[in-house]
């Protein structure tokens, strides 16, 4: 009897056990799921368009979410993980296009034309410039006295009233 | 408005800056419009046509075998785009199966199955369920499929003996008897 | 019956909008007012007439007529009255005959101003709005026809057509497809209208300027005949962007706004360059300069909305928010090349009437601060244009490379992906740019100022940002370009209290009037400047919100058992309960309860819900957001291992400052409001006088 009570004893606590240790299991996945994103987050969806990863619906995506996981369980680095889905799935994978062969054209235009353009104005500002006319042109300050301010208001408020008038 | 610039070389000047200019943005907007007349006209092509030469391409098996031109030529190829995770493709694997299995004692039509944009294990899953013993690869950076010009799967590609495009399915096929259909006048005498 | 009468009505419009424009030229070229009048009649037909149109589609989407192609494509029977109206630019048949409808408003209403003193202009305005209304109505009769009906052969066979083909019998579908999911949210009802409207409104300031040019009036007069249209236009495109950008918060599940698709892009790209013209239309009317460079801003607004449309349109770009593919590719294109070719050459001609006597006496004038910009503006532009065409160019040159082998080594046309690193990184320095000129520039002079006048009055404003940038530091906060980006926002801020201050104490002061008072007086007096002063606090608010979201954005993802918690940073959330269940409009509907806890407190109860859609096979997330101004907590239900409720898998995104960028976004257009709402009296053109610079606008 006492052996039946001890035996069943240790079945359900053995029992209990592997309960407890699979739902632990079953919570976190390793490598966990932030680590997957961490990299799916960089990588776009090869069918659909501009789609990162990690946040894709379909099915192929979740399988290619896996994979990565997969990878990260084998030790692969994030490099060898993100060549590798190059290496399968072309160029389009990564956000940025390589920089080679002509894809260096994607980084170089934009700051050539935006110099290009700096130096139009500044050509275009030296040839525009001219001397300051003393006589003409007061250095004026934004900090306007006050005073003379509502003056002037005052006169074209009433200028302006007379106009109405008219 | 109407300003007349009174000092000749200042004319010149300004004459030779706006043609440079000029010239500058029509060349421009030429281009522009030349490169998206390019890509709208390939867009509207769709995919490789019945008669165009085939698009060469060598492909590595998930075994570790290579087959390129040299395996493929004299033969009858069958270039079928599938995916694990296409559920129509699932339709036509088995008949694709079967009939590759009648065609293959003859020697002269080969099957190819090409994954794309898949991953390994669930390929080799579904190459597993189905029970296919015709060659497949992973379309390797998508390059196949954009020679093809492919729009998705599956689709499938049938290249005669001289490497010429014979017969084109964007579409699962419903019956082993089409595909027969298809592959039977290329067998030749 | 009613689909025939919209068809009817389209294609009388065209008739008559064909009619509108050769009238007009014809009326030019004989001399002829009763001519130009009679175009401008039909100009005022097209509207009425389109209405009719439009209201039959949505009198056939309410009542569910599925014989009807189109009806049958986005609506269906479990689709709610106020959706099913939606569904009329829910695909693109419909939003092209929306898109025409709309250009018929704007063209009516252009119309119905008073034409006296800009006779020559009418003519010219009509023809350019007429082609274009054509050139749209031609898309929906030809090649996108949305009222397209189902026949069925007598072999059963299924076709499309607009009239009963012979021996065929009406067929009609018992349900529709209904509206894509995704487009099923307030925040998608109202972005494309406004879209469009910021779209369309744009060819009423372009017809002025190309009739400025044809009609060699290349003065002002077209300016300030379009000001406020430029502004409404300019207004009702901010809206639509960020109306957008609520909305892929709110429905597209991944804790952003804002993704850099191309077809955000395309609509982005005319803002630019809007808002550059904005500021150097100031420029023009202040000291008579760069009207070249004005006419040439206000092209390329809106050569850039008709090319966006086209990329957006015909297939040639890859994207989520892309159209189907079709015919109307093709004819887009055509359009855009005679669109192109003729301001192209319109400007060309004209240019050296352009000229103007141009002056610039310093580097910090207004007029400079302002050039730069434009120059800032543009430099954003060029990162978004080449961004997106880029990927056009290397399979164009892979086509090249195709067909000479010898160049297919660097012109390998392998498609490429330009994504978001490259246009953040890129875009960056440059609106940090902008945001130091926003701060600059009120306190610069026109025609004259130096680093030492524009330091003078900068050293208060300046000082108070250098205090919020201690006050950050002490915080804690160490990353060099928040602290850049907050320093930049509240120097903006400051420089903007400061002159609201300024002014309204000086007026207080001289008035007697009540602060308040005065601070109402003086907006109202000078709508632009001040309706201007509160569009940059705007921009300040909502560049508030994109650096906290951007820098500080958190996220984790995990699967947890009923009750189990993951946490994030100071938040925890517990996993109470999921209820599966199905929707009578034809939906699974996944529902999690979940408690949140703030540092142990327990703050609130969301409700994070993945739908399926039965007939459209579509998942659609909707995130458990809880919103303060200082964060959001996202909460998302993702279906990466399935759910149930033993186990469900949440992904929780933290988003800082992220509500300062809808408060911003809503303060944004209260300025725009001020700024474009209409003077009582006619605008008094003050004297010139040699008073110390307040710098009315």
């Amino acid at each position: 009897m006492k052996i039946k009570r001890y035996l069943f004893g240790i079945m359900l606590t053995l029992l209990l056990g592997l309960l407890v240790a699979g739902a632990v299991s079953a919570q976190q996945p390793t490598p966990s799921d932030d680590q997957v994103n961490a990299i799916a987050k960089q990588l776009y969806c090869p069918v659909c368009e501009n789609i990162p990863l990690d946040v894709c619906p379909t099915t192929a995506c979740a399988q290619w979410r896996e994979l990565i996981r997969q990878k990260l369980a084998d030790g692969w680095t994030e490099q060898q993980i993100k060549d590798y889905f190059v290496q399968q799935y072309g160029a389009r994978v990564l956000g940025t296009p390589p920089p080679k062969g002509i894809n260096w054209l994607v980084y170089l235009v934009p700051p050539v034309a935006i110099l290009a353009g700096a130096y139009v104005l500044y050509h275009a500002f030296s040839a525009w410039k001219r001397p300051i006319q003393k006589d003409n042109l007061q250095p004026t300050t934004t900090e306007p006295p006050a005073e003379t301010d509502p003056s002037q208001d005052e006169y074209i408020h009433r200028l302006e009233e007379e106009v109405r008038k008219r | 408005m109407n300003e007349i610039s009174t000092n000749p070389t200042e004319k010149t000047s300004q004459r030779v800056l706006p043609r440079l200019g000029r010239i500058l943005a029509w060349v421009a907007l030429f281009s522009l419009l030349v490169v998206v007349a390019m890509v709208l006209l390939q867009k509207q092509q769709g995919p490789v046509e019945v008669g165009q030469k085939a698009p060469t391409f060598t492909l590595t098996t998930f075994d570790g075998q290579q087959i390129g031109p040299a395996e493929m030529s004299g033969k009858v190829v069958l270039v079928n785009f599938w995916a694990s995770w296409c559920k129509p493709c699932e339709q036509e694997a088995a008949d694709l199966e079967s009939v590759w299995r009648y065609y293959q004692p003859q020697g002269d039509v080969l099957f190819l199955g090409i994954a794309w944009t898949d991953t390994e294990t669930a390929s080799l899953e579904y190459i597993d369920r189905f029970d296919i013993t015709y060659p497949n690869g992973p379309d390797l950076g998508t390059s196949i499929s954009q020679a093809y010009r492919t729009t998705g799967v599956p689709e499938t590609y049938i290249i005669d003996k001289n490497g010429n495009l014979a017969y084109v399915k964007l579409s699962p096929f419903t019956s082993q008897a089409e595909i027969k259909a298809a592959i039977d006048p290329l067998l030749g005498p | 019956m009613v689909a025939n009468l919209g068809y009817a009505t389209l294609v009388i419009t065209f008739l008559v909008s064909i009619y509108g424009f050769v009238a007009a030229y014809l009326g030019v070229r004989r001399n002829s007012p009763a001519l130009v009048d009679s175009a401008r009649n039909a100009m005022l037909l097209t509207f009425p007439l389109l209405s009719i149109t439009a209201l039959s589609i949505i009198y056939l989407l309410v009542n569910g007529h599925f014989e009807v192609q189109y009806v049958t494509e986005v609506s269906s029977n479990s689709m709610p009255i106020y959706l099913r109206i939606t569904a009329l630019w829910g695909g693109q048949a419909g939003s092209l005959l929306f898109w025409s409808w709309l250009m018929s408003a704007f063209a009516s209403a252009v119309t119905l101003r008073k034409w006296d003193r800009d006779r020559e202009f009418l003519p010219w305005v009509i023809l350019v709005s007429l082609v274009t209304l054509t050139f749209f109505l031609l898309l929906s009769i030809f090649v996108e026809n949305p009222f397209v009906s189902f026949w069925q052969t007598p072999t059963g066979n299924i076709t499309t057509a607009m009239f009963q083909p012979a021996g065929t019998t009406l067929f009609i579908p018992q349900d529709g497809n209904g509206l894509n999911p995704l487009l099923r949210h307030p925040g998608m009802i109202i972005h494309p209208p406004m879209l469009y409207l910021g779209f369309v409104s744009f060819v009423i300031p372009y017809a002025f300027a190309m009739a400025a040019l044809i009609t060699g009036r290349t003065d002002d007069r077209w300016i300030r005949i379009t000001r406020r249209w430029t502004l409404v236009a300019w207004l009702f495109l901010s809206l639509g962007l960020v109306l957008g950008g609520r909305w892929a918060y709110d429905v597209l599940g991944w804790g952003g706004y804002w993704g850099w698709d191309p077809v955000e892009i395309a609509a982005f790209m005319p803002w630019l360059t809007g808002t550059a013209f904005l500021h150097s239309v100031m420029i023009q009317e202040k000291r008579g300069m760069l009207k070249q460079w004005n006419m040439l801003l206000i092209i390329l607004t809106y050569d850039l909305v008709i090319f966006g449309t086209f990329l957006t349109r015909s297939g040639v770009l890859s994207s989520v928010h892309a159209f189907a593919q079709s015919a109307i590719g093709p004819l887009f294109f055509g359009f855009i090349g005679l669109t192109f070719v003729a301001s192209l050459s319109l400007l060309s001609r004209r240019w050296n009437d352009l000229k103007s006597e141009v002056e610039i006496s310093s580097w910090f004038s207004r007029e400079a601060l302002f050039l730069l910009n434009n120059l800032l503006f543009v430099g954003i532009l060029i990162v978004c244009f080449w961004g997106v065409i880029f990927p056009v160019i290397s399979e164009a040159l892979g086509i090249v490379g195709q067909s000479i082998p010898a160049l297919a080594g660097v012109f390998t046309g392998q498609k490429v992906t330009v994504g978001p690193p490259y246009y953040e990184r890129a875009t960056a320095p440059l609106f940090a740019g902008l945001l130091l000129l926003m701060g600059i520039a009120p306190l610069s002079a026109w025609k004259y100022s130096t680093f030492k006048t524009i330091g003078r009055a900068a050293w208060k404003p300046f000082g108070a940002s250098l205090l919020v940038v201690v006050a950050l530091l002490l915080v804690g906060l160490r990353s060099w370009p928040a602290l850049l980006g907050y320093w930049l926002c509240a120097f903006v801020a400051f420089v903007i209290i400061y002159e609201f201050w300024r002014n309204a104490w000086s007026r207080h002061n001289a008035r007697d009037e009540n602060l308040l008072l005065a601070l109402w007086q003086l907006a109202g007096k000078n709508r632009r400047r001040y309706g201007g002063f509160i569009i940059h606090l705007g921009v300040v608010l909502m560049a508030l919100g994109i650096i906290g979201i951007e820098l500080f954005q958190t996220e984790t993802q995990g699967t947890i058992p009923q009750g189990g918690e993951i946490s994030l940073g100071q938040y925890t959330i517990r996993f109470d309960s999921l209820s599966v269940f199905d929707t009578a409009d034809g939906r699974n509907v996944a529902r999690a309860v979940v408690s949140v806890y703030k540092d142990g407190k327990y703050v609130g109860e969301l409700h994070p819900r993945r739908d399926y859609y039965y007939e459209s096979q579509q998942p659609m997330t909707l995130a458990g957001v809880r919103s303060t101004m200082e964060d959001d907590l996202y909460v998302l239900l993702v279906d990466w291992q399935p759910l149930s409720t033993a186990a469900a898998t949440f992904k929780i995104y933290h988003n800082p400052l992220v509500n300062w960028l809808w408060l911003g976004g809503f303060v944004f257009v209260l300025g725009t409001l001020v700024a474009a709402w209409p003077a009582k009296e006619p605008e008094m053109l003050v004297a010139s006088r040699s008073v110390p610079e307040a710098s009315k606008a």
